[in-house]
């Protein structure tokens, strides 16, 4: 039987902004999946995100969601999680929202290892302003504000979290969606700080810029540039260069801050209730 | 009777904050303000409430209206360079509609200017920081007991306008120690956000239909709603180019203009048959309320008038103030902002004197009598 998005998607609110052969479609269907498969019910539910194409998500879903200003919804979500810790609190977040003007809010949290599941849609680009580069535009690309190639280092979005501390880090793409689902449901699932990175296609101001004549074109990049990490790591260095390695990156367990936190309140009022 | 306690006027905002029912404090550490801060990471975790420290003055003032959202109350608390970083978000909570309260313990100087002085420079943008028109409601307590209980009377105005609420003391008013008596609960009243009572499928959150402001709902309680800090309709959503962005952001300034009575105090002291007047706030105030003593033991017919409700500004008590009076006074820790304020509302009638002090000490009661007897 057809998955039943409907019952997720807030009636009246789509068609979405996103523009044609934009892959962020592919991934919200992905992600309705994943939550259903988990079956949590849908108060329970915040889905926080900040500016830019990705952070337009929330508004079509039928959750508690909060559209927050450019970089910062992580510590938005930070609040809503340490309020109500028994709820499910997700974070759709880009490149450049998370880790150019969100970067600190980003390693933080991280760092915390708060229970927040992480969700970076990785299109290289900051589409919705009309594509200037990002922390995340691989070198040499053009961009608005690179006309002459882009010199910027870029950002290796889950070495980045895994060194800021977060617990789960992985790598999907929007070519590979049934392994997508897979690894959303293992981020959500996961106690503590998820950043799931999802490779993304912005053919619009990204891809025709860039030598990539169609959005196929993009997906068919991703199917040839993502190895799963089992397979990448196989390889020999000379032969890993352009690919990228994907599936669960990096896991470890490590304490909660919300358990922390509210352990620590219980430790500490436990002398005064003592006392009566 | 309540407790009795020495308390700093940090302190004491603290202890306001808890009376009021804050549960949830966010911030980052900043003089002269960072007392706020540890008084409540000592006393929050110990009513099961939330105590953050952020990574950022921004970070702090999101995490703060993300704990409201889930319905606490929650309060963050800062000075100048915080208080401008902040800014942002403090437009996201009034356009979103989440009751949240900020303090600034003002120090003087723009930049890192004097971080251990007192200022009174922020005030303006207490009223203006953020980008685009918005209400605002900002409280100048001057004294301990009045930094308590203004800070009851910020969460109260904040949980029943749906907007966030400024509270704006200087570094003296901040550190100085004042015997205060913190009364019993129930003595002064807690105001609680309004909640819906119809069902989630007709919840509509920004709905203006019964009154300007409309019932909150808390996430997680089973009205799945859309906030975004977009000009939204009725139903939360984004509108684009629509009359409904125009009559919306009139609603919002509404919340707070046609409810002035109930939003604006202040003390005024020996007014009735004052010729001369000095209108002050804060420390400023307590150095001219000490001028009018000392004017009036001289024969001179000096008055206060020292507003508690710095915005909305007290635009009618000016005026009225104006039109019999010989002149104002207006003693400010700052280089002359509030005066536009007091002359705009003057409109001519009396003569207005500005006293400009922004070396890090008060203005004292000397300098404010010497400029009562120029202008009497």
């Amino acid at each position: 039987m057809a998955f039943d998005y409907d019952r997720y998607i807030r009636g009246g609110k789509l068609p979405h902004i996103w523009c044609p052969g934009c892959t962020y479609g592919i991934v919200f269907k992905s992600l309705l999946r994943a939550v259903d498969a988990l079956k949590i019910p849908k108060n329970d539910i915040a889905m926080v995100s900040g500016i830019g194409c990705a952070s337009r998500l929330p508004g079509y879903v039928d959750f508690n969601t909060l559209h927050t200003a450019h970089g910062r919804a992580l510590p938005f979500a930070t609040g809503l999680k340490m309020a109500k810790p028994d709820k499910h609190v997700m974070v759709v977040s880009g490149d450049g929202d998370a880790t150019a003007i969100g970067g600190n809010h980003f390693i933080h949290a991280c760092r915390r290892n708060i229970d927040i599941t992480v969700l970076v849609f990785n299109n290289f680009i900051y589409g919705m302003t009309g594509g200037q580069y990002s922390p995340t535009t691989p070198s040499g690309h053009i961009a608005t504000t690179m006309p002459y190639g882009n010199i910027d280092p870029s950002f290796n979005i889950p070495e980045l979290a895994k060194g800021a501390g977060a617990t789960w880090v992985g790598r999907g793409t929007a070519y590979h969606a049934a392994a997508l689902d897979k690894l959303i449901i293992g981020a959500i699932e996961h106690k503590g700080l998820s950043v799931l990175e999802i490779i993304n296609a912005c053919p619009t101001t990204h891809g025709r810029r860039n030598k990539f004549r169609s959005p196929t074109d993009m997906l068919l990049w991703m199917k040839d540039t993502a190895l799963p990490l089992s397979a990448f790591e196989k390889l020999p260095p000379e032969k890993t260069a352009g690919k990228f390695p994907t599936g669960v990156l990096f896991k470890k367990e490590a304490p909660e801050y919300c358990e922390t936190y509210y352990g620590m309140v219980d430790r500490v009022r436990k002398p005064a209730e003592g006392r009566g | 009777m309540g407790k009795i306690k020495l308390l700093q006027g940090n302190e004491a905002c603290a202890e306001g904050a808890l009376y009021a029912g804050c549960t949830f404090f966010a911030g980052y550490p900043i003089t002269p303000s960072t007392e706020v801060a540890e008084y409540l990471a000592r006393r929050l975790p110990l009513i099961r409430g939330v105590f953050l420290q952020m990574e950022d003055e921004i970070a702090a003032m999101a995490a703060v209206i993300g704990g409201s959202l889930a319905g606490q109350k929650a309060l963050t608390a800062t000075s100048g360079p915080g208080f401008s970083l902040k800014q942002e978000n403090i437009g996201f909570a009034a356009l979103t509609e989440i009751p949240c309260v900020i303090v600034n313990v003002m120090r003087g100087g723009p930049s890192t200017g004097v971080p251990t002085g007192p200022g009174q420079s922020d005030i303006m943008q207490c009223r203006w920081g953020t980008h685009g028109d918005h209400p605002a409601i900002c409280l100048t307590p001057a004294y301990v007991q009045e930094v308590f209980s203004e800070t009851v009377r910020a969460f109260n105005l904040s949980e029943k306008y749906r907007t966030p609420v400024i509270i704006a003391f200087d570094e003296i008013v901040g550190h100085m120690r004042e015997r205060i008596e913190i009364p019993e609960p129930g003595v002064l009243p807690v105001v609680n956000r309004r909640k819906p009572e119809c069902s989630f499928e007709e919840y509509l959150p920004y709905d203006d239909r019964e009154g300007d402001v409309p019932p909150m709902a808390n996430f997680f309680e089973g009205y799945r709603y859309h906030v975004t800090g977009l000009n939204h309709g009725p139903d939360g959503f984004p509108v684009n180019a629509s009359p409904r962005i125009h009559t919306d952001e009139l609603r919002l300034m509404r919340k707070v203009e046609a409810n002035r009575k109930d939003i604006i105090r202040f003390e005024e002291f020996l007014t009735k048959d004052a010729d001369v007047i000095v209108f002050a706030y804060g420390v400023s105030g307590r150095s001219g309320k000490t001028a009018v003593e000392m004017a009036r033991a001289e024969g001179i017919k000096a008055g206060l008038f020292r507003p508690l409700t710095i915005w909305p500004f007290p635009e009618d008590e000016v005026g009225a103030l104006s039109s019999r009076v010989k002149g104002i006074v207006v003693p400010e820790l700052s280089l002359g902002q509030i005066i536009f304020e007091v002359e705009r509302c003057a409109k001519g009638r009396t003569r207005v004197e500005g006293i400009y002090r922004v070396d890090g000490d008060p203005i004292t009661p000397a300098q404010i009598l010497e400029k009562i007897k120029e202008v009497r």
